[in-house]
């Protein structure tokens, strides 16, 4: 599994989570809280996801990895490809 | 003691029949029900009353997805009340508003889906949803209607079971009368079609209605065949004011609340109480500061049940026995039990009735049940009469709770 395959399994995800959002054009550098209205909630719904479709288990030390596009990256393509 | 006048300014509603008051009034009187079979978990196919409102009217995907079906039904009912009852909501103090939302339950429709969510991970509470407890605490409905409109004022539901819309209705009043807002939407909401448990425990209760072919016909209040209730979801919300404020700001008057009373049967969990149910119905009348001949129509509780339906039969053929001018009507034959929404769902259905001065009727009587004959039972056909000014809708629930509110035409 490449970065840019794990950039849009979090953007499939966050569309299904926050289905009124534009999310064709996110800028991967950018934190995505503020690009989109996403509340803690919602990151919460992207860690349920990355459990329930994908069986990926996310601490909650690294909630803050989940960041941007680029740290979600940099952080679950190694755990995708342990699996 | 003087008491503060009451008005409704505004109505807000979505039926298994309709989802403005117009289209569902019609329905009324062109005797048009609309029940559907749907598949319930576990249980096969079952008869439902289904609302089919566009959720997208007031409220965004993603708060439908964080959300429960009764916040939908309460904020798309309260947003038309809103709209209805022409109050300048945008510079309204919201925290003078109040929210006061009638449910028999909440909770079981997402504790039972999140129960089989995790079934399929192994009971693994780890995909248990962090959404459970806003979904599930029992001010869910009227909690959702704040933040989708910015109300900061009081809100709460009030729990009552199939009492409950009357019972919103009334603890509104009564706040508006205290002063403790100047607005207050308030009514009553279900969701419960989506409880499994709901229908298991009336189907194995033998409360759960059937007919051998026709969906619409299963809910038959007073017909001889009748053998159980149908479960709906709906919602209707009514916008309430002090008399004086609703006249100061130019608003249209649809109705003034002039009486009410909630009482207990004390007597059983599940079994009416007729002598119980007068009493609640002179109660509201004494209030009222009325006599039973002048009540033009009694919208009954009447769910379908071959007892209940008895019951609360006795009940009014002593109170309205003697009077020749009551009529006596039901709505569960057209949309079911809505349950939260009952109450408040089944008076608006007759509320235009101080315009036309019609009274739909009940129908789905192809066999009037002899211990449920009552004179004036307005049966399938509607009836035009001279005038129609006081309407006392009836509602009761489990653990023998009753309600009685009476409303009259306002005419200054």
């Amino acid at each position: 599994m490449t970065e840019d395959q794990v950039k849009q399994i979090v953007i499939d995800i966050i569309t299904e989570i926050a289905p009124d959002e534009d999310t064709s054009d996110l800028k991967p550098e950018v934190n995505l809280r503020e690009q989109m209205d996403l509340d803690s909630m919602d990151f919460l719904d992207i860690v349920m996801e990355l459990r329930k479709q994908h069986n990926i288990e996310v601490p909650e030390e690294d909630y803050p990895k989940l960041a941007s596009l680029d740290s979600c990256a940099d952080y679950l393509t190694p755990k995708f490809n342990a699996k | 003691m003087h008491q503060t006048r009451i008005v409704i300014t505004g109505i807000g509603l979505t039926s298994p029949n309709g989802n403005t008051l117009e289209e569902y009034r019609k329905n009324l009187l062109d005797g048009v029900a609309r029940i559907q079979m749907v598949d319930m978990r576990y249980m096969g196919q079952v008869p439902a009353g289904v609302c089919d409102f566009d959720p997208k009217k007031y409220q965004t995907r993603k708060e439908l997805r964080v959300g429960t079906r009764a916040g939908s039904i309460a904020i798309y009912s309260a947003r038309e009340a809103i709209a209805d009852s022409g109050l300048d909501f945008e510079n309204f103090d919201k925290s003078r508003i109040g929210v006061y939302v009638g449910t028999t339950e909440h909770g079981n429709v997402e504790t039972e889906n999140e129960v089989y969510n995790i079934s399929k991970f192994d009971y693994d509470t780890r995909f248990w949803t962090h959404h459970h407890n806003p979904r599930t605490v029992a001010n869910n409905p009227a909690g959702e209607i704040t933040i989708n409109t910015g109300i900061t004022g009081p809100h709460y539901t009030i729990g009552a079971a199939c009492a409950a819309g009357n019972a919103g209705l009334i603890q509104a009043l009564q706040m508006l009368r205290l002063g403790e807002v100047d607005f207050a939407l308030a009514g009553g909401v279900s969701e419960s079609i989506q409880s499994f448990g709901i229908f298991a425990g009336f189907k194995s209760q033998g409360a759960l209605g059937t007919h051998e072919s026709d969906s619409n016909k299963v809910s038959r209040p007073f017909d001889k065949s009748r053998n159980g209730i149908v479960v709906s979801e709906g919602g209707c919300i009514y916008a309430l004011e002090r008399l004086e404020d609703a006249t100061a700001r130019g608003a249209n008057i649809i109705a003034e609340i002039i009486g009410y009373r909630i009482n207990s049967d004390a007597s059983d969990y599940v079994l009416p109480n007729p002598e119980r149910q007068s009493e609640c119905m002179r109660a509201a009348l004494k209030v009222a500061g009325l006599q039973p001949e002048d009540v033009d129509i009694v919208n009954t509780h009447a769910t379908s049940t071959p007892m209940g339906d008895i019951q609360e039969c006795k009940a009014i053929k002593e109170v309205f026995g003697k009077s020749p001018t009551t009529y006596i009507n039901n709505t569960k034959s057209f949309i079911g039990h809505a349950m939260g929404a009952a109450g408040a769902l089944e008076l608006a259905g007759n509320l235009p009735s101080f315009q036309d001065n019609t009274i739909h009727p009940t129908i789905n009587v192809e066999e009037l049940d002899p211990e449920c004959a009552m004179p004036n039972l307005v049966i399938n056909e509607p009836l035009k009469v001279d005038a129609v000014k006081v309407i006392l809708n009836n509602s009761f629930g489990m653990l023998g709770i009753n309600s009685a509110l009476i409303v009259r035409k306002f005419e200054g």
